[in-house]
């Protein structure tokens, strides 16, 4: 019974804000530019056509680019417009804890996001009527790719919780991004690899995000990536309910 | 039966002390006015009886469980109107009635029963499906409202719930929570002090996050009678000596005269110790033959009372 009403409440939340991103245009937006620009991508700068290969690597190779700039647009929203509203006083003061607040609101826009992959659909069955995929390394990339969105929700949802300004919510989730990807590009660990001990970098570039996605596109998935994601969730989520509770009344 | 029983409440941000050392009592069917300049400490002190701020120190028993210890089971007795009624903007009225209902853990059909009730009651029914960005202050403030009461609380917390209404609007939620008040408890804050006389059954006044009184308006006044004054104009010159004569014969504590204009007076009666009498005053007046043109009685108004007891709070 306890947990029934639990799951309820967190639940309620979750169709509030899922339904929210469908109430204005941000959804439709939203759903427009990730599916332009990641087709866009795919065809014109990852050479579908010319690479003529029966793969979707072209496709899932710029979604931590595109998930760099998507997710904290999906994600800024989440904390900082309560907080701007006051609404945020609403919420904390109905019978509900912390938790069951941040995890709703995350789940809603991982969600989102995941309805958003979904869309893309259309670029598997193209594949496989143009040849003979593996698509058990699609549907691993899938997973994989909804994995790493739901890392940046997470992230930027947290982030969210710092500020009443959607807008700084939106470029810190950004530039925090940007560098959880970049720690795992070679540029970068190779310049700094003369002077620094090998255990150093190594502990950097397994926080990549790029590195654990290069992985998953490959079709290998380990429990190493899988824990690695859940982990950073899990984190950020934890992280998230204490800056709600510490920063509601700033 | 004391449906909040808040001690020794202490809340302060950095240097800056929000409420300090507050105690408070409200019991079923009572209305608590809660009076302050602005910064007093009204909406922190309501804050932490909702639950949203935890004081530094004090304990709260909602309607006898801790806050503290149990604040998911006490927050189920209380509804509250955060200051500016914030609310989804996004959704329509039906939407976010029917979302805090639901997180208020009602039932779908006491859901719809609720529902039905706040439309008729707050006169919500004209914007039912309007989204709320759409509607006006006054709408918005009664959304505010039904969400507070959509679960039909026991306890009532209101932060300033007719700022920003038209007279009209004002009166309506006045109305409102004078209905709505028998079998509740109800705390609201407000600047109006004609508010806490039409509505409340007590008043609390709070400056620099202290308590300062807490009173029925009726007794505050009584405290405060020796601030009355009767004001008499007479067309007639009063010279020093029919001024002495005058003071002497009235028998009052104070009595000034102030000269309007080259022909008019007006004469000032007060006392700190007896209660005024205008026909008394009125007699010794027309013992000298003056020309009365206007009396009038002005009794010390809970306006007075509040200005004197924040501003002297605040010049100690």
């Amino acid at each position: 019974m306890i947990m029934k009403n639990y799951l309820g409440k967190t639940y309620i939340i979750f169709d509030r804000e899922l339904m929210g991103y469908f109430r204005t245009p941000l959804a439709s937006i939203f759903l427009l530019v990730f599916l332009a620009l990641s087709s866009g991508m795919t065809f014109f700068l990852g050479r579908f056509f010319e690479r003529d290969q029966a793969d979707l690597t072209a496709f899932f190779a710029w979604h931590p680019w595109l998930f760099l700039i998507l997710m904290p647009a999906i994600g800024m929203r989440l904390w900082a417009e309560e907080r701007r509203s006051g609404t945020i006083e609403l919420l904390i003061t109905l019978p509900v804890t912390n938790t069951q607040l941040v995890i709703g609101k995350f789940l809603a826009s991982w969600v989102f996001t995941l309805i958003a992959l979904v869309l893309t659909m259309p670029i598997w069955i193209t594949v496989n009527y143009l040849g003979d995929p593996d698509n058990n390394v699609i549907l691993i990339s899938y997973i994989g790719s909804w994995l790493m969105a739901g890392a940046f929700l997470a992230l930027t949802s947290c982030l969210s919780a710092l500020t009443k300004n959607q807008v700084i919510a939106f470029i810190v989730s950004s530039i925090s991004g940007f560098i959880l990807i970049m720690a795992g590009f070679n540029l970068v660990l190779s310049s700094v690899r003369s002077w620094t001990p090998s255990w150093v970098i190594e502990t950097i570039s397994s926080m990549s995000f790029l590195s654990h996605f290069s992985r998953i596109q490959m079709g290998v998935f380990d429990l190493r990536t899988l824990i690695f994601f859940v982990s950073m969730i899990i984190l950020c989520v934890w992280i998230n309910v204490q800056l709600v509770q510490i920063k509601k009344a700033d | 039966m004391k449906l909040i029983v808040a001690k020794g409440l202490r809340k302060s941000f950095g240097d800056f002390i929000a409420v300090d050392n507050v105690d408070l009592e409200v019991s079923r069917g009572e209305v608590i006015g809660f009076l302050g300049p602005n910064g007093a400490g009204k909406s922190t002190t309501m804050k932490i009886l909702t639950g949203f701020l935890e004081p530094d120190s004090g304990e709260i028993l909602i309607n006898n469980i801790d806050l503290k210890s149990d604040p998911l089971k006490a927050k189920e007795f209380i509804g509250y109107l955060p200051e500016g009624a914030p609310s989804y903007s996004d959704m329509n009225v039906l939407e976010f009635l029917t979302f805090v209902g639901k997180m208020r853990g009602l039932n779908s059909n006491l859901l719809t029963t609720r529902l039905g009730k706040m439309a008729n009651q707050i006169s919500l029914k004209e914007v039912w499906n309007k989204p709320i960005e759409t509607l006006s202050k006054g709408f918005k403030r009664r959304v505010g409202i039904a969400q507070a009461l959509i679960h039909d609380p026991d306890i009532l917390i209101l932060d300033e719930p007719t700022d920003g209404l038209d007279p009209n609007q004002k009166h309506e939620m006045r109305n409102l929570i004078k209905t709505i008040s028998k079998n509740k408890a109800i705390v609201i804050s407000t600047h109006i002090l004609e508010e806490v006389e039409a509505v409340c059954s007590r008043a609390m006044i709070i400056a620099n996050g202290k308590l300062l009184v807490n009173e029925t308006p009726a007794n505050l006044e009584k405290q405060f009678t020796n601030k009355d004054i009767i004001s008499i104009k007479v067309s007639n010159k009063i010279d020093s000596i029919l001024a002495k004569n005058l003071k002497s014969s009235i028998n009052y504590g104070d009595v000034k005269i102030e000269k309007v204009n080259k022909d008019t007076n007006k004469i000032l009666v007060s006392d700190n110790k007896k209660t005024l009498d205008l026909n008394t005053v009125l007699k010794q007046v027309y013992k000298f033959k003056l020309n009365v043109i206007e009396a009038s009685f002005i009794k010390s108004n809970l306006e007075e009372i509040f200005r004197k007891i924040t501003t002297t709070n605040a010049s100690s």
